[in-house]
């Protein structure tokens, strides 16, 4: 092979090369969404609430220290909900099984399906605040005026006491904002008048 | 080349049997169909000059209007700009489009383009022994992709960006929400796509420089021989390959976000903002090491050829590139402490960004280390480069307060952020540029300039901007958020000096630009090697200019060539 060759053929590899390294950091930019997701889910980061199963809730015993959690909520703007706690907040003892109610109400004149997004802080908290059922999991449907209940039951991990981050809490903070459902009804984004 | 040659390349080749050696396309084709590395690096730099114009054009009017409390001149300039009474809201929504416009001109179309693919482009091929780049044709690709980029974010400023005004008002990050759906026209649409088109062109151009200098260095020029600036592109060019395609990825999801439903950062779908974040400063860390790493090169050299030694500590500096290249990638969520992290995620942020100064330390010693017992000379590009040691180091000790999560709680989108990423960027990587222009202009164009009125540039320059940031760092302490046109009265005093710096600094381009005017006009004729002994790279045993066509015969470097 003569040398301008070799250099022709090396030059091609190392472009390939180089090539394949930037469409697979193009990939891993994408990958980063799911991957995000399922690294809040399972470390807690960003105050990402545990989802356990009601088996699994059985085996946990409640210890002598006492926690308070406080309810926050909030509406998306263009979703014609009023969406608040009943109570501001609950005391428990850690491990112990507590149940809160929110309450909905639908004020504009269509249905209108709404998706809870929902996180705790000190974000810290995150992975010990465990639900067992919530109205976020679903996706919630109401009815122009309807009014309803929505509970959560939940307790938060006696680990909470032992983990240096977290000891120290003592209240969490356990929040939700309603936002109208991707699927349910037209999409808050309209564009700019051109005509202005 | 005979293999990538079209047949407009071969046709030429065959011209070439007939003419004399040194034969130059025709304007058109030479200049806008360029396939030759020194005449698309002078069309990179003809290009950063004018953006950098815009660029520093929109900064004048912003510290126009941040010389005093209030707002005097916004409205005035929106009325004319979109063309009936503005509103005070309008007034405010060409605030956040001029900060917009002003950090990405500058980025991604004055400093990339002209450190990078000018000098980049100039010198990698010369002080290797290569004919070319390995690809021509894509590198004028590169080039071109960079000016429509450029076209794109300029149209931008001509149509709609949410119910106020013209322009896309997203700030140079284009965090969601406010690039989603709060700004739902089309101008935050056309600057997100003038990064797309910057951004391959330079994922282009980082192929085409990893292909080079793997391939085609001259016989005898191991990696570990070859000259610091060359090291330096090609750790930048290793940084953009791997951080421009996550941007490429964040500002699609952006794209599709606010075009096609999907809700990769709208809480309602299960996306999450912070997330674009992320995604946004996994890019935007190495970012900031792609602007100054080429810079860390260019002084090298100068510091080298002035004191007439080799580099002190040559493979520490080669390497200490590569380490901050490294590090670079895991520091990028130091951008994000106020976004609530856990206490043990700020301190691995924190350490992990103060470790960056260890090998940015060993450059600056290094540097001070070239100097110690050299015999040096102050002609104006060591000037600019001891001006740029000065000025980094200001920069990297307000860096390293700054890395600090707790610090950064409280200062965190103050006048103290913006003080200190522009001594690195601003006035590190502009006076990078600025020294490497003095050092290298009469080798691209073959005159000298007036060492006199540089001397004076540098000076003026030197004095303007420090008049301009360095009181931002007390209004930053005193708690004066950034990205608002107008202040509490307080602030007056050091926003009224900065803003006085800024004039002060805009006269030393006028002198640059005289100077440029005077090497064409009355320059005398640059000899090959005009700095004398000290400058001992490749591009010294060529003419100034160099021919059109260099190396056709290889350069052989034996063992005993200072490495440098």
């Amino acid at each position: 092979m003569t040398a301008a060759a070799t250099l022709e053929r090396g030059k091609r590899r190392t472009a390939l090369i180089m090539a394949g390294v930037a469409l697979g950091m193009l990939g891993l930019g994408f990958a980063a969404v799911p991957l995000y997701r399922i690294f809040c889910q399972v470390t807690g980061f960003g105050g990402t609430t545990m989802r356990v199963s009601e088996a699994r809730a059985a085996t946990v015993k409640a210890g002598t220290q006492t926690i308070s959690v406080r309810f926050d909520a909030n509406v998306d703007r263009g979703l014609g909900w009023r969406f608040q706690p009943q109570q501001v907040t609950q005391d428990m003892r850690i491990g112990q099984r507590k149940q809160a109610f929110y309450w909905a109400e639908n004020t504009s004149s269509q249905s209108i399906t709404g998706v809870a997004s929902f996180n705790v802080e000190p974000e810290q908290a995150g992975k010990y605040f465990n639900k067992i059922q919530c109205f976020c999991f679903n996706q919630q449907t109401l009815q122009p005026g309807q009014k309803v209940d929505m509970p959560v039951i939940y307790y938060v991990d006696p680990a909470i006491a032992t983990d240096p981050e977290t000891k120290d809490i003592q209240q969490i903070t356990l929040s939700y904002t309603f936002h109208r459902a991707a699927d349910g009804g037209a999409k808050i984004l309209d564009r700019a008048d051109p005509a202005r | 080349m005979a293999t990538t040659a079209d047949q407009f390349h071969a046709h030429e080749e065959h011209g070439h049997a007939h003419h004399d050696h040194d034969h130059k396309p025709a304007f058109f084709a030479r200049w806008f169909m360029s396939t030759n590395h020194k005449d698309i690096g002078t069309l990179y730099l003809i290009f950063a000059i004018i953006a950098g114009i815009i660029g520093g054009g929109i900064s004048g009017i912003m510290r126009l209007e941040l010389a005093h409390p209030g707002i005097q001149y916004l409205g005035a300039i929106a009325t004319w700009m979109d063309g009936k009474p503005a509103e005070m809201n309008d007034a405010l929504h060409l605030w956040n489009v001029l900060i917009t416009a002003h950090g990405l001109i500058m980025v991604f179309f004055l400093v990339m383009p002209a450190i990078i693919g000018g000098f980049g482009n100039w010198f990698v091929p010369l002080m290797i022994g290569a004919p070319d780049m390995a690809f021509p044709r894509m590198n004028n690709v590169s080039f071109w992709l960079t000016v429509a980029g450029f076209c794109s974010l300029m149209l931008s400023a001509f149509v709609p960006g949410d119910a106020t005004g013209n322009g896309a008002g997203i700030g140079w990050t284009a965090y969601a929400p406010l690039s989603t759906y709060g700004s739902n026209g089309p101008a935050t649409d056309f600057a997100i796509f003038s990064l797309h088109l910057a951004g391959a062109g330079s994922i282009m151009g980082a192929i085409n420089f990893i292909t080079t200098i793997f391939n085609m260095r001259a016989p005898g020029m191991t990696l570990h021989k070859m000259p610091l600036f060359v090291w330096s592109v090609l750790v930048t060019a290793f940084l953009l390959l791997l951080a421009l395609p996550v941007l490429a990825a964040a500002i699609t999801m952006l794209i599709t976000d606010r075009n096609f439903g999907t809700t990769f950062f709208d809480p309602s779908g299960g996306g999450d903002p912070v997330l674009y974040q992320h995604l946004f400063w996994f890019f935007g860390h190495p970012e900031v090491y792609i602007m100054i790493l080429p810079a860390f090169g260019i002084i090298s050299q100068i510091v080298s050829t002035f004191s007439k030694k080799p580099v002190f500590g040559y493979l520490g500096m080669a390497y200490a590139m590569v380490a901050i290249g490294v590090v670079g990638f895991i520091v990028w969520a130091h951008h994000m402490y106020t976004t609530g992290m856990s206490l043990n995620v700020k301190m691995y942020f924190t350490a992990a960004t103060m470790v960056i100064a260890v090998p940015t330390g060993i450059k600056i010693f290094s540097w001070i280390a070239t100097m110690w017992g050299g015999s040096i000379e102050f002609k104006s590009p060591m000037v600019w480069a001891i001006g740029f040691i000065f000025l980094f180091v200001v920069g990297g000790v307000t860096g390293v307060y700054l890395a600090n999560g707790g610090i950064d709680d409280v200062v965190h989108d103050t006048y103290f952020v913006v003080a200190h990423f522009h001594y690195v960027l601003s006035l590190g990587a502009v006076t990078g540029l600025f020294a490497g222009f003095y050092y290298w202009f009469p080798k691209m164009s073959g005159k000298m300039h007036s060492e006199f009125l540089a001397h004076v540039h540098f000076w003026i320059f030197f004095i303007g901007v420090n008049l301009i940031f360095f009181p931002q760092h007390f209004l930053g302490l005193q708690g004066m958020p950034r990205r608002y046109p107008d202040y509490a009265p307080a602030y007056e005093h050091w926003n009224t000096l900065s803003s006085w710096g800024y004039a002060v600094m805009g006269v030393s381009l006028i002198v640059w630009f005289i100077n440029i005017i005077y090497a064409y006009t009355a320059g005398k004729k640059a000899e090959d090697n005009y700095w004398g002994e000290g400058a001992t790279t490749l591009e010294w045993t060529l003419s100034s200019p160099p021919p059109f066509h260099q190396f056709e015969t290889l350069p052989v470097i034996e063992d005993d060539k200072g490495h440098h």
